[in-house]
């Protein structure tokens, strides 16, 4: 058994490790040591303390470790870079349900204690957690109830909430809003409902309360995320990250182990900031997104006109074999049609051509923050010619091609210049400042968010319909 | 159906119709090609050539024209073409209905449907087809280098070791399909190049080619572009307010472009005997509207005129005959693009489609009735520039303000912040237990550490961020492994799911992100 000095040093030295992987992930190649870093300090904060003082039933631990770290590793090897969000959300709702399940053991442990403590018999015999929770004062032991109805509650809401998200995202459920006939009122009623059960156990009513809590806080989950659509996905999925970190900061309190606390508020805080940058890129703001459906218009959208032009391949290849530069700004539509590798050929050929290829790459494209990114990754593009919105915005006037595959709002000309627009002031990729934009797009019609799109009748516009795959994969053979 | 293409009968013209590549292509929509023998001489493309294409060479025009269902040409049919029409035969060409009545007529008499290249509406969908605008391409191009021909001088500024050389100041009037092309070659070779147009909206276009826009400031000024893309007569006023800007800029500029044309109307004379004075010797105008009676005074069609003062004014109309490969390329591919609207199913027959907007545009006679002037496009050429609202530019002392207030707010707002987190610190410390407050102070801080740290991470890292904070918030099973050992079985249990969960996400996690990061590679 090692001493309680010992299991706090590495707790010190744990978090200062979770720290700099963190910070380490500022560039590609730091980001690999980085997550070292981060293997290490999980690594020393489990086992000094599962070794720590009154901890026991590793007959039972070990084996769950096991058999769960062999389910982590093979979900990880198995994974496809499109299922990422999903992969995701799922492993956002297992934080969630271990915090549930934490804070209610709190809850049976203080009971117990509160029992032995009132029976006067020895404390010998409990877990490391009882034994800490016997040397509280009667005031600390009230304010863990508050902890535990936060850790229990932050916990429950991010179990349903990530499931939600990941049968969106999996395709399992439709991806439209659906909200009960009430809507937030149902939503407001469970909220006071669940405060008045907080009260209710605070004054001793006992374990139900924290169930029924609970389970009122399941559905304030599952209905806030099933009012979300799948294009706001992003948004929610960073804030189900952050609210893990918040669930498990609430239970570092409940535990009073400040290596949990430490470690919630940076995951916490990652996930606010991500949640903040999504919605800077898509103009709106975090509650309008959480409380779901899309803002209001604030007057009839400028009308269109002229027409959209379809073009075939050997047009584009055309193009292409005549352009000294071009920027391909990607969407989700194209982790749809799997048609990074296709991309990638396109890219490697045009660069041995003697080209400047480059990926403009919008905040918010695809369901994932970085999405875009990992998928191009794995199709082997190198990550220096991908470039961010800012990055790359003013060189669109240079630019001879722009391909755009599957992204619709974020090029959509009217953020910029319809103040009628729903998406007005959007920042947006302006990809029709460029010589020539062909789109790759599946087929006539408006994004997620049914806005007509002015790029694609602009005359330099060019629509080349199809799936995105095959007509890559077409066009890969027609370049010079 | 047979396509044929004759030998141009008017004198200078050196374009054909049909060339060997455009053959290929409408061979591909099933039909067959002929071409009168020789037809092609002038641009470039010999009998054999046009043979290995799969085009059958006739011998006669008569011939050609007798076989042929289609007869696709460049300049209006003289008589004996139109005499050889037949009934049920199309003829694709320049004709310029208009101004040709006499012949339309004559044409319906023959019963022949005719296509008039010149008529092809200014719709984004008929740009492929549009035969005005390839022809204004070239005689653009063709004008400066005409006029380089001319000038005695670099057109670029070069220092060089022999002396300075200022660069060469042109003047493009009218700022359409040959006057952006003449914008194009004329800033390509180096020169100074400031460009006129009457319609404002054009400025962009303009500035984006690389030449100034001469903006002439004019109350109501008119929407140029209601009648499909060309420009409308201007008013009296307007004209003399125009005049009054060229007059500047004749003693400054050394070449002048000017290709201002009316539809239907003789040339806007523009350039004016007394600006021709006043302009250096040596300076050249090139007129491009020379057909139409010429935009400068002095333009006499066909000719080269010297002014007394030694500026030269080309008066050619044949520019595009001047570049007769180039431009019978494009004129063909144009006539292509026309034959495969024709022939929607690419089976080799005509369809001719009265309701479509393109078609209906360019036929002026079919079954035996004139059916010109068409009815306006339904499209308009280009949107009508949105009125812009002048943004004033903030003076240095504005901007230096505006950025001191703003910092002042910021500093205010994180004064702000601070005095309410302290106070809310303080009533916190007030109710709770000193033990929570040691955590708080622990949370804050690691709060603040990750909004520091987390600022930082690259855009493109956070997929991956997402996964490794995924993992360390399994860090959650160290709640689970304190609670683990209590002797109760319900908290056993329930603590060992949660230890079974957290596992999958702190080994899930991990791994993921390293094989997310594995992939990244620099290039």
């Amino acid at each position: 058994m090692l001493q309680h000095e010992f299991v706090s040093a590495a707790a010190i030295a744990a978090s200062v490790l979770f720290i700099l992987s963190l910070g380490g992930l500022s560039n590609q190649e730091k980001a690999k040591r980085a997550v070292w870093y981060g293997i290490v300090g999980m690594a020393i904060a489990v086992v000094f303390t599962a070794l720590g003082p009154n901890v026991g039933g590793y007959g039972w631990l070990i084996p769950m470790m096991l058999v769960g770290g062999l389910i982590g590793a093979w979900l990880s090897r198995k994974v496809e870079m499109t299922e990422m969000p999903q992969l995701v959300a799922a492993l956002h709702s297992f934080v969630g349900l271990a915090a549930v399940f934490i804070g209610w053991n709190a809850e049976l442990e203080r009971a117990r204690v509160v029992a032995i403590q009132a029976a006067g018999v020895s404390f010998d015999g409990l877990s490391a957690f009882a034994s800490t929770l016997a040397h509280k004062t009667p005031a600390e032991l009230t304010f863990l109830q508050v902890e535990v109805v936060l850790g229990v509650f932050i916990g429950a809401v991010t179990f349903t909430g990530s499931v939600v998200a990941f049968a969106k995202l999996a395709g399992k459920i439709g991806g439209q809003p659906h909200k009960l006939p009430g809507g937030h009122w149902l939503n407001a009623a469970a909220m006071a409902l669940v405060l008045l059960l907080a009260i209710a156990y605070l004054n001793g009513a006992g374990l139900w309360t924290l169930l029924v809590l609970a389970v009122l806080a399941f559905f304030i989950g599952w209905h806030l995320i099933m009012g979300i659509g799948g294009a706001d996905m992003p948004v929610v999925v960073s804030m189900l990250n952050s609210y893990s970190g918040w669930a498990a900061a609430a239970i570092g309190f409940t535990l009073s182990n400040d290596l949990l606390i430490v470690t919630g508020a940076l995951v916490g805080s990652s996930g606010a900031i991500l949640s903040y940058i999504m919605c800077k890129a898509m103009n709106r703001n975090f509650v309008s997104v959480i409380l779901g459906g899309f803002g209001g218009t604030q007057g009839p959208a400028a009308e269109i006109e002229g027409e959209q032009i379809a073009i075939d391949t050997a047009g584009v290849a055309s193009a292409l074999n005549d352009a000294d530069s071009v920027i391909i700004v990607p969407g989700y539509g194209m982790a749809v049609a799997q048609a990074q590798n296709a991309v990638s050929d396109l890219v490697r050929k045009l660069r041995a051509a003697g080209k400047e290829v480059r990926f403009g790459i919008h905040p918010v494209a695809g369901r994932l923050p970085g999405h875009m990114n990992v998928l191009l990754a794995e199709a082997r593009v190198p990550y220096d010619i991908v470039l961010e919105m800012d990055e790359v915005n003013d060189d669109f006037a240079k630019t001879d091609v722009v391909i755009v595959i599957g992204s619709n709002d974020i090029v959509n000309p009217a953020a910029q210049e319809d103040p009628a627009s729903p998406i007005a002031g959007m920042p947006v990729l302006k990809v029709w400042e460029s010589k020539q934009v062909f789109v790759c797009k599946r087929g006539q019609g408006t994004g997620y968010s049914g806005i007509e799109n002015p790029l694609f009748f602009k005359d330099n516009t060019r629509m080349l319909y199809g799936d995105a795959r095959s007509s890559i994969d077409s066009l890969v053979g027609m370049i010079d | 159906m047979k396509i044929g293409a004759p030998k141009e009968l008017a004198r200078g013209e050196a374009r054909v119709a049909l060339t060997p590549e455009s053959a290929q292509q409408i061979q591909k929509l099933g039909h067959e090609c002929l071409i009168e023998s020789g037809a092609g001489k002038l641009a470039g493309f010999d009998d054999e050539t046009y043979r290995e294409a799969g085009v059958s060479v006739i011998g006669s025009a008569e011939a050609l024209w007798r076989e042929a269902d289609v007869v696709i040409k460049v300049r209006e049919p003289v008589e004996t073409e139109i005499d050889r029409l037949r009934a049920g035969q199309t003829l694709i060409t320049f004709f310029w209905p208009a101004q040709n009545e006499a012949s339309l007529e004559r044409c319906r008499a023959q019963g022949a449907t005719v296509m008039a290249m010149d008529m092809v509406p200014r719709i984004s969908r008929a740009q492929k087809m549009d035969a005005l605008s390839s022809t204004a391409n070239i005689a653009g191009y063709r004008a400066v280098i005409e006029a380089g021909n001319q000038f005695g001088r670099f057109f670029t500024g070069q220092v060089t070791a022999a002396g300075k050389v200022p660069p060469a100041k042109v003047l493009i009037i009218g700022a359409g399909v040959a006057g952006l092309s003449a914008i194009g070659t004329a800033t390509s070779l180096g020169a100074v190049v400031r460009a006129f147009d009457v319609r404002p909206e054009v400025a962009e276009q303009i500035e984006s080619m690389g030449a100034e826009f001469l903006f002439l400031d004019f109350e109501d000024n008119q929407d140029g572009s209601g009648s499909g893309g060309y420009a409308a007569p201007s008013s009296p006023e307007f004209r003399e307010k125009q005049l009054a800007l060229f007059r500047e800029q004749a003693p400054d500029v050394d070449i002048v472009i000017t290709t201002a044309l009316i539809p239907g109307r003789p040339a806007p004379k523009l350039w004016l005997e007394d600006m021709v004075a006043a302009m250096k010797p040596g300076s050249v105008i090139v007129d491009l509207a020379a057909e139409k009676g010429g935009n400068c005074d002095l333009t006499v069609a066909d000719e080269r005129i010297v002014a007394d003062n030694g500026v030269v004014v080309i008066g050619y109309t044949d520019f595009p005959s001047r570049m007769a490969t180039q431009a019978s390329l494009l004129y063909a591919t144009n006539i292509r693009h026309m034959l495969s609207d024709l022939t929607p199913e690419k089976d080799g027959v005509i369809h001719h489609d009265m309701e479509d907007d393109v078609i209906r545009g360019v036929t002026v006679t079919h079954a035996g009735e004139i059916t010109f002037p068409p009815p306006p496009p339904k499209v308009k050429a280009i949107a009508a520039a949105k009125p812009k609202a002048k943004v004033k530019e903030p003076t240095p002392a504005e901007k230096k303000a505006a950025e001191h207030a703003a910092f002042q707010a910021q500093s205010k707002r994180q004064m702000g912040i601070l005095i309410a987190g302290g106070v809310l610190m303080w009533l916190l410390g007030m109710v709770a237990p000193a033990s929570f407050m040691q955590h708080f102070i622990v949370f804050v801080l690691a709060c603040f550490v990750g909004f520091q740290v987390i600022w930082n991470v690259s855009h493109s890292l956070h997929t991956p961020l997402m996964a490794v904070t995924n993992a360390i918030s399994g860090i959650v099973i160290l709640g689970a492994v304190l609670q683990i050992g209590s002797g109760s079985w319900l908290v056993g249990l329930l603590a060992g799911i949660s230890v079974l969960i957290a596992s999958i996400n702190i080994v899930g996690g991990f791994l993921v992100t390293r094989r997310m990061l594995a992939m990244f590679q620099k290039s």
